[in-house]
């Protein structure tokens, strides 16, 4: 019986079924509030879902051996751990089911760009190396706060399982907690002003410079997914519950949906730091947001 | 099978990445190019989005008549594009040398040496004239059993010169 719900919710709701088209949708809203921004009208609200079956019916890259199969195995593990973090955000955290701990998941949001810098060595290209090293020093340094971060909430609230941790509390340390996670996101999302492991134009395209063709359309859908699962693992921890099924998840899908165009804004609106900027923003966030967490941890122990 | 074909063909049509190659242009061409793809334009309405690497790319837009420094790295990012790919010649320069007919560090015209589906003709072109023509390979990328306008119907040689380029960045280059 857990085994049936389980894979429900990885191929069904909220997993693949239901979390593709999600992804195509958040990639829209993401483009399409840049373009507002510029005065634009945009792409068109189908324009992910084109970009993507136009990849899948192109060839892609042809690499000899083993490290063919690993260019090709990055972007789908990517896509296949981002179902498994999905399927265990708790919406409805009185439901039960296949509930993960907070380890699970934090583990299963981090191995896509884990992946991502894997890619970028794989394909030997000198582009997709330095995406790759930027990539790595940018995950360190923003890990350090966005990890800090949840665990003073969790410690705020004495638990690691996620349906404790979705159950709203007042407590300040909770909201200090989701503002330094909020500042991380960017930089796991590689936006503006953290795009430099991205970088277009200025070294290419980065880590993914030699993929082409259905892994690319495969990457392109990881980040997809890593926008819904980022947003909807924020949205879950901050909206107070009414215990009404149908209300809740439009809150929950609101705040996701506001949660996107705050951060589509903040991109269009900042312009890109260098590697160097952004290290030393986080590290700076961390001390002083590290300092804060430490005392609010002791002062609104539960 | 026919439905799936005509989805693919019909998405080909909505997203053409474009990657942009200098073989030696003033820069007038590829100015205007940019300036085509800026927010005032709006070309993401039709999909149209610039590329930094050319394996990510459906349509490659070249400007300038080709000198011999730049030709094998024309035919190298040629053969890069994956298939089905379009090639947009901009400009005056790439269709007939232009200016620079006759000089001797001028190869050109650009169909000489790849396949060409659309010219846009100016000096520079307008980028009303660039996105029509982006437009219009874009259409081409979309049309079952496509073959190149002008040019050759083979590249062969292209498609040799851009493996060369993948066996090269597997070397170990550190």
């Amino acid at each position: 019986m857990q085994l049936t719900a389980a894979l429900i919710r990885l191929l069904i709701f909220p997993g693949l079924l239901f979390a593709v088209p999600a992804a195509w949708f958040f990639l829209y809203v993401e483009r399409k509030t840049i373009a507002l921004m510029q005065q634009r009208i945009g792409p068109p609200l189908l324009q992910p879902f084109y970009d993507f079956v136009k990849l899948l019916g192109k060839e892609s890259a042809h690499y000899p051996g083993i490290e063919g199969l690993l260019m090709k195995l990055w972007p789908a593990l990517s896509v296949c751990v981002l179902l498994g973090a999905l399927a265990l955000i708790p919406v409805f955290p009185w439901r039960g089911g296949f509930s993960g701990d907070l380890i699970l998941l934090i583990t299963l949001l981090e191995l896509p760009s884990l992946f991502y810098i894997l890619a970028g060595f794989t394909s030997r290209s000198i582009y997709g190396k330095v995406g790759s090293m930027r990539e790595a020093s940018l995950s360190l340094s923003s890990n350090l706060l966005f990890l800090t971060a949840i665990m003073m909430i969790a410690v705020s609230v004495h638990s690691f399982r996620l349906s404790d941790l979705a159950v709203p509390s007042a407590s300040p340390a909770r909201w200090l907690g989701l503002a330094a996670i909020l500042l991380c996101i960017p930089a796991k999302l590689r936006l503006n002003p953290f795009s430099t492991s991205s970088a277009e134009q200025e070294i290419y395209s980065g880590a993914l410079t030699e993929y082409a063709g259905a892994d690319l359309a495969l990457w392109e859908l990881a980040h997809g997914l890593e926008w819904l699962a980022l947003s909807g693992f924020v949205t879950s921890m901050a909206f107070p519950r009414t215990g009404i099924r149908l209300a809740d998840a439009a809150v929950f899908a609101a705040l996701s949906f506001s949660l996107v165009v705050l951060l589509a804004t903040v991109a269009a609106a900042t312009a890109r730091l260098t590697i160097d900027h952004s290290v030393r923003f986080f590290w700076r966030w961390s001390v002083a947001l590290g300092i804060a967490f430490l005392i609010s941890a002791v002062v609104f122990r539960g | 099978m026919k439905l799936l074909e005509k989805l693919v063909n019909h998405c080909r049509k909505k997203s053409p990445w474009l990657f942009h190659m200098n073989t030696g242009s003033c820069n007038g061409c590829d100015i205007e190019l940019v300036a085509s793809i800026a927010p005032r334009y709006d070309v993401e309405q039709l999909g149209i989005h610039l590329e930094g690497s050319p394996r990510h790319a459906d349509i490659l837009c070249i400007t300038g008549p080709v000198t011999h420094a730049t030709l094998n790295a024309l035919k190298t990012v040629y053969g890069q594009v994956p298939h089905p790919k379009a090639v947009v010649g901009l400009g005056s320069c790439s269709a007939s040398c232009n200016a620079f007919a006759g000089s001797p560090t001028v190869d050109g015209p650009l169909h000489r040496h790849i396949p060409v589906d659309v010219y846009v003709p100016g000096c520079p072109p307008r980028p009303d004239a660039i996105i029509e023509g982006i437009a219009k390979a874009a259409a081409l990328l979309g049309m079952k059993d496509r073959v190149p306008l002008i040019g050759d119907e083979t590249d062969a040689g292209c498609e040799a010169a851009g493996e060369a380029a993948l066996m090269e960045t597997e070397a170990p280059c550190n």
